[in-house]
C-alpha cells in the first residue's frame, strides 16, 4: 500500500462562531487526483486553503509527506505551532490555482511565471527563462510572454496562473474552483490545460469545482461535502451516477437543474 | 519706490534656505514615512504600538508649536541641542509630514488585494520578499499621487521656518515690507508667485503621478 502523501487528521476549522470543517480525515495518495464537489458553504475551499498554508485549522493535525504542517517540535521535544521557516520548508511541495488568478499585475507574464523559482528557489535566471518560455508554450501562451496580466482575457490569466504554479514543480497541486470567474466560452480552453496535466502526471492534483463532468472525466475519486463533513465518498461514476445520500441526490439535481 | 525687479531681488536671497528646507524635508519625511508606515503593518506589537504613539503624536499638534519645541524648549529643558536652526526646521517638518504620510503608505499597503499576498505564499515566497516583490512594487504606485499632494503641502510648511529665525522667502520680505510699508501688497504677491512658482513642478509631478496609479493594476 501505497503511502499518502497528504493526510488530514479530524481537521476542524471555525471562522469566529461558525464551524465550517466538522472533523475531515482524508488521504491523498501521490498522483491521486480527487475532485471536491458540494454546495457552496460546505467547506470544500477550506480545505485546500489549510493545505496551502493560507488558513490555520482551529484543531486536527495536517501531514504532508509525513511531516506535521502546522505544528513543529521546539528544543524540548514540545509541540509548538509552526513558524513561517517551518511552513516554507513543506510547502514547497504544494502549489495553488485561485479563482480569481492573482496574477502579479506589476509583472509580465514571464516575470509572472519567473519570480518563485529565480528568488525562493534561487535557481539560474536563464534555466528559469527557458523553463517558463517552454511552460508558456505549453499552456499555449508563447505568444504573450511580454504582455502584462491585464491585457490577457480571463481564460488567458487563469492559464498563466497555471503556468507559474507549475514552475515550482509542486507534488500536489490545488484548484480552487478556478473556472467560476470565467466567461462560459472561457472555461474550455481551462478545464482542456487541466486535462492534460492530470493525463500527463505523477502530480497529485485536488480540485474544488462544479463542473461535474469534468470531475467524471479526469477524477481518481469524488468527494461530497456538506456542511462541513465528507458525506459520501468515492469513485466518480458512483458518486456522480448512482448517488447513495438523499443529500447528494438532491446538490446533483439542484445542480443539473441550476445549469 | 522700488521696482518690482528689485525687491524680487532681495526676496531671492531667501531662496536658498527654503529650497534647502524643502529638499532636505522632503527627504527625510519620505524615508521616515517608509519606516514608519511598514512598521505599522508589522508583527511586532511593541513596534506598531510605538509608531501609532509617535503619528498621533505629531498630527496632534500644530508643527509651529513643534517647531518652537525644537528650537527653544528642548534646549532648555534637557540641555538637547539639534545643531543648526535648519536641521531643526528640516526635523520638525519631517517628522510632522513624516507621520501624515506614514499614514498613506500604510493605506497603500493595506488596499493590495489579499489574492496577492496568497498568491505569494503559495509560490513559498518568505515575508520579506512577500513584501519587497509583491506587495511595496504595487503599494507605491497607489500611494505615489498623494504622496505628491504633501510635498506641496511641504513647499508651502517651508514658510514657517521663518518663525525661528531662518532667512526664507517670507523672511526676508518681512524685514522689507516693516521699512516699506506702502509696499507690502507688492511684497506679498510677489512671495505667492514665488512659492506657486516652486510648486509648479511638484503639481506636475502629482498630475503625471495621478495618470500612472490610474494605468496600475488592481486585478490580476
Amino acid at each position: 500500500m501505497e503511502e499518502p502523501i497528504v493526510q488530514y487528521k479530524d481537521i476542524h476549522k471555525s471562522f469566529g462562531d461558525v464551524e465550517v470543517l466538522k472533523g475531515i480525515d482524508l488521504d491523498i495518495l501521490p498522483g491521486e487526483k480527487v475532485a471536491l464537489i458540494g454546495p457552496s458553504g460546505s467547506g470544500k475551499t477550506t480545505i485546500i486553503r489549510l493545505l496551502m498554508t493560507l488558513e490555520q485549522p482551529t484543531s486536527g493535525i495536517i501531514e504532508v509527506n509525513g511531516r506535521n504542517l502546522w505544528q513543529m517540535t521546539d528544543k524540548k521535544g514540545e509541540y509548538i505551532e509552526a513558524d513561517d521557516k517551518h511552513l516554507r520548508s513543506i510547502r514547497g511541495d504544494i502549489g495553488m490555482v485561485f479563482q480569481h488568478f492573482n496574477l502579479f499585475p506589476h509583472m509580465t507574464i514571464l516575470e509572472n511565471c519567473m519570480l518563485a523559482p529565480t528568488i525562493v528557489s534561487k535557481k539560474d535566471k536563464n534555466e528559469v527563462r527557458k523553463t517558463a518560455l517552454e511552460m508558456l508554450d505549453k499552456v499555449g501562451l508563447s505568444d504573450k510572454v511580454e504582455l502584462y496580466p491585464n491585457q490577457l482575457s480571463g481564460g488567458q490569466k487563469q492559464r498563466v496562473a497555471m503556468a507559474r504554479a507549475l514552475m515550482m514543480r509542486p507534488k500536489v497541486m490545488l484548484f480552487d474552483e478556478v473556472t467560476s470567474a470565467l466567461d462560459p466560452e472561457l472555461v474550455g480552453e481551462v478545464l482542456e490545460v487541466i486535462r492534460d496535466l492530470a493525463k500527463a502526471g505523477d502530480m497529485a492534483m485536488i480540485l474544488v469545482t462544479h463542473e461535474m463532468d469534468f470531475a467524471l472525466d479526469i477524477a481518481d475519486r469524488v468527494l461530497f461535502l456538506n456542511e462541513g463533513v465528507i458525506e459520501e465518498q468515492g469513485d466518480p461514476r458512483e458518486i456522480l451516477v448512482t448517488p447513495k445520500s438523499a443529500r447528494l441526490k438532491d446538490f446533483l439535481v439542484r445542480f443539473t437543474t441550476n445549469r | 519706490m522700488s521696482s518690482i525687479p528689485d525687491i524680487s531681488l532681495i526676496l531671492l536671497k531667501g531662496l536658498k534656505v527654503t529650497l534647502i528646507v524643502l529638499v532636505l524635508s522632503m527627504m527625510l519625511s519620505t524615508i521616515i514615512a517608509l519606516v514608519a508606515g511598514l512598521s505599522r503593518v508589522s508583527n511586532n506589537r511593541l513596534l506598531t504600538g510605538f509608531t501609532k504613539f509617535y503619528v498621533e503624536i505629531f498630527r496632534g499638534t500644530s508643527l509651529i508649536v513643534q517647531l518652537f519645541w525644537f528650537s527653544y524648549a528642548l534646549p532648555g529643558l534637557f540641555n538637547i541641542h539639534l545643531g543648526s536652526d535648519i536641521w531643526v526646521a528640516v526635523l520638525a517638518i519631517s517628522l510632522n509630514y513624516g507621520a501624515y504620510m506614514s499614514e498613506i503608505v500604510r493605506g497603500a499597503i493595506l488596499s493590495v488585494p489579499p489574492g496577492q499576498t496568497e498568491a505569494s505564499i503559495a509560490l513559498n515566497l518568505s515575508r520579506f520578499q512577500r513584501m519587497r516583490h509583491i506587495i511595496i512594487p504595487q503599494a507605491i504606485r497607489m500611494m505615489l499621487p498623494e504622496y505628491g499632494n504633501y510635498l506641496i503641502q511641504i513647499l508651502k510648511a517651508t514658510s514657517l521656518v521663518s518663525l525661528i529665525g531662518l532667512t526664507d522667502f517670507l523672511y526676508y520680505g518681512n524685514i522689507y515690507r516693516s521699512t516699506h510699508l506702502t509696499e507690502a501688497p507688492t511684497v506679498y504677491i510677489l512671495i505667492l508667485i514665488f512659492y506657486f512658482l516652486l510648486a509648479l513642478p511638484l503639481i506636475g509631478f502629482t498630475r503625471k503621478m495621478e495618470k500612472v496609479a490610474k494605468k496600475g493594476v488592481v486585478h490580476g
